[in-house]
């Protein structure tokens, strides 16, 4: 059974001229404990997923069903015993703390407004959730501009853990901390979900440290789930395109220099107000058909491709430089 | 990148903090209190101001020591011609320090004790309400969004379009007429609330104006879609982690809408829509000296002076606060 699962979500926001289709049609879903990653070019819909996930951001259709519970479009009310199940981590741990609050107040703020009253007060609860994420339990009364990124991003993952819940959604936890913060944080997260058996939504853009976190993966583009399926698959056999060409820009400091097996691919990524008809990676796909532009490939054994690779290794003579229909977009 | 392997540890937070006293943080508002108190232009802004709040505050004190009261009369300092003050400087002496008025005789020096409490009480109560108003239409407005910021903004533009002084000259009047006969005395407490009233009616909109611009750039933070996310309501997201987030522009808004409204008052009731006479007030006192001008302009001076002082400690006072709760806005 599954904790989280999503059926058809679609986000649609509307714009001058027409509707940004920022998500649309996600299926997927999220066993008890399990780390799932979302991963994606800027602008792909993952973060659009992650709010409307935690309902943050009202889903335009589609189904989000938690515990074998729609909840779609529960009320504020109806989703306050939900709200403990299921929290987030933002990305920016200078916006994400209140700046006049306490670092005790803000990691206490999930249970005050629920009316939790723990055993042995807040204020307990509070200093073992700083110890939990590894802050001293002493700075209860220090407010966020005295805490370095790392730490405010602590302080964020200690709030989020305080309703203990299920299923936590990272949006970019590390993305806005320096390289060997980021490997702390992570490192905090994987203890934490060990220890606790939390299942994680984990949106990222910087497919190592998705490699290192989580267990299976999601690859979006333009608003669609592309290609999902457990990280060995994805990182050593990848079946979709962009999947390959994704993980080919990952540089390699060993080999440093060469850049022979790295797919570039020409373009920008389509407006999402007007994605290209079938396949929406086609416009930049070298593998692209007649058929591609007339019907969508859905999602089928964990990737939606007409062309789908074969479970040949990714390795630099499989993938030549390939620059596909140079000047199709432009 | 690369991922080290190793385990956490707690890391310290006493680096960014040079002196530790404790583990009790400084809060951003005692920081400003701090900045503040190195600001050699606050420092005296407000020890001024303390001295005029004090003064106003011990008025009966004062008046008590001084051994005068407000509404006694010195007719025997006067000339019988003119009725203007014997002696110099409008009849300066050891027991009338600012000299007496003309016309009536009366104590210049504690008339403007009483009018300091008179002008600082509506001023203050204006500052209060206005800001009370303000806050609320801005924050609701800017968080909400939507039809609910239209329509306020729409009151906003309408009530900023109004002409203030013609509007308070049309009102008052009707207004005391509308509870009081034209032969009845109009009672000092209902003046003064009307005045407050009118202040308010205008005054709220641009500390609206200002809140909901703040709250526009607060709302999209992640600490506020945190609240939601945990499931707090309109009324937590809205006083427990925005206000505290204004409380710089609400307290610069504050502290310079007081001397406006100090002004404002003296202007109101220089113009007689007011306070009037027998109550001692700085516009009455000023409206009363301009007959006199050329006979006494000693009478002038002294609530001239006052009103000056204490409008411009205020806006200093103002300024400076500002300085020391937004250390990164240059001037």
């Amino acid at each position: 059974m599954s904790l989280l699962a999503v059926e058809g979500l679609t986000k649609h926001f509307p714009a001058r001229g027409g509707v940004v289709r920022a998500v649309d049609g996600l299926d997927f879903a999220v066993r008890a404990g399990e780390t799932l990653g979302l991963v994606g070019e800027s602008g792909c819909g993952k973060t659009t997923t992650g709010r409307m996930l935690v309902r943050l951001l009202e889903p335009t259709s589609g189904r989000i069903i938690f515990e074998d519970r729609d909840i779609t479009h529960v009320g504020r009310r109806a989703m306050r015993p939900l709200r403990q199940d299921l929290q987030i981590i933002f990305q920016d741990p200078y916006a994400s703390l209140n700046p006049r609050h306490t670092v005790g107040r803000i990691v206490a703020m999930p249970l005050t407004v629920n009316g939790i009253r723990p055993p042995g007060g807040v204020k307990k609860r509070v200093q073992e959730l700083l110890e939990l994420v590894g802050l001293n339990p002493e700075h209860y009364n220090r407010y966020p501009h005295e805490f370095s990124g790392g730490q405010r991003q602590r302080v964020g993952i200690a709030r989020a853990l305080a309703l203990r819940p299920k299923l936590i959604v990272a949006d970019e936890p590390v993305s806005a901390l320096d390289v060997s913060i980021q490997a702390q944080v992570i490192n905090l997260l994987r203890q934490l979900q060990r220890d606790l058996g939390l299942a994680f939504v984990f949106i990222a853009h910087d497919l190592a440290v998705v490699r290192h976190f989580c267990q299976r993966v999601a690859v979006m583009y333009l608003g669609r789930i592309v290609e999902i399926g457990e990280r060995a698959e994805i990182y050593e056999r990848p079946r979709h395109p962009y999947t390959r060409a994704l993980l080919s820009a990952i540089p390699d400091v060993a080999k440093l220099g060469e850049s022979q097996g790295r797919i570039r691919l020409s373009g920008d990524v389509p407006t999402p107000m007007n994605p290209p008809s079938g396949c929406r990676f086609r416009t930049r796909c070298w593998k692209a058909q007649d058929i591609c532009a007339k019907e969508e490939p859905p999602l089928a054994a964990g990737v939606a491709c007409h062309f789908p690779e074969g479970s040949q290794e990714l390795s630099p003579e499989g993938s030549q430089e390939l620059s596909p229909e140079g000047g199709k977009l432009s | 990148m690369s991922l080290s392997p190793e385990i956490v540890e707690p890391v310290q937070a006493t680096d960014p903090v040079p002196v530790e006293r404790g583990v009790v943080g400084r809060s951003p508002g005692q920081l400003a209190w701090r900045r503040l108190r190195r600001d050699r232009t606050a420092v005296i802004s407000g020890c001024t101001l303390l001295v005029l709040v004090l003064v106003a505050l011990a008025a009966p004190l004062i008046e008590a020591l001084y051994g005068v009261g407000p509404h006694d009369e010195f007719k025997h300092l006067l000339t019988r011609r003119g009725s203007i003050p014997l002696g110099y400087a409008g009849g300066v002496s050891a027991d009338h320090w600012f000299g007496i008025e003309p016309g009536t005789g009366r104590d210049i020096f504690i008339r403007m004790v009483y009018g300091l409490r008179t002008s600082l009480f509506i001023a203050l109560a204006s500052a209060l309400v206005t800001a009370a108003i303000g806050v609320t239409a801005g924050i609701v407005a800017g968080y909400l969004g939507g039809w609910v910021d239209a329509v306020i903004s729409w009151i906003t533009d309408f009530a900023l379009a109004l002409p203030f002084l013609i509007f308070a000259l049309a009102v008052m009047r009707p207004v005391e007429l509308r509870f009081y006969g034209p032969r009845e005395e109009v009672p000092t407490w209902f003046r003064v609330a009307v005045l407050i009233a009118i202040f308010a009616a205008f005054g709220w909109t641009s500390t609206a104006r200002l809140v909901r611009g703040q709250v526009i750039s607060l709302r999209e933070r992640e600490f506020v879609e945190a609240a939601r996310a945990s499931g707090a309501g309109l009324g937590h997201i809205l006083f427990r982690q925005l206000l505290p987030n204004l409380w710089a522009p609400i307290l610069v808004s504050f502290s310079l809408a007081v001397p406006a409204y100090v002004t404002g008052e003296a202007a109101l009731s220089f113009l007689g829509i007011g306070i009037v006479d027998p109550t001692p007030d700085f516009g009455a006192m000023i409206f009363r000296s301009i007959a006199y001008l050329q006979t006494d302009p000693a009478y002038v001076f002294f609530p001239g002076v006052t009103i000056f002082a204490l409008v411009l400690a205020f806006n200093l006072f103002g300024d400076a606060l500002r300085d020391a709760l937004d250390p990164k806005s240059s001037r």
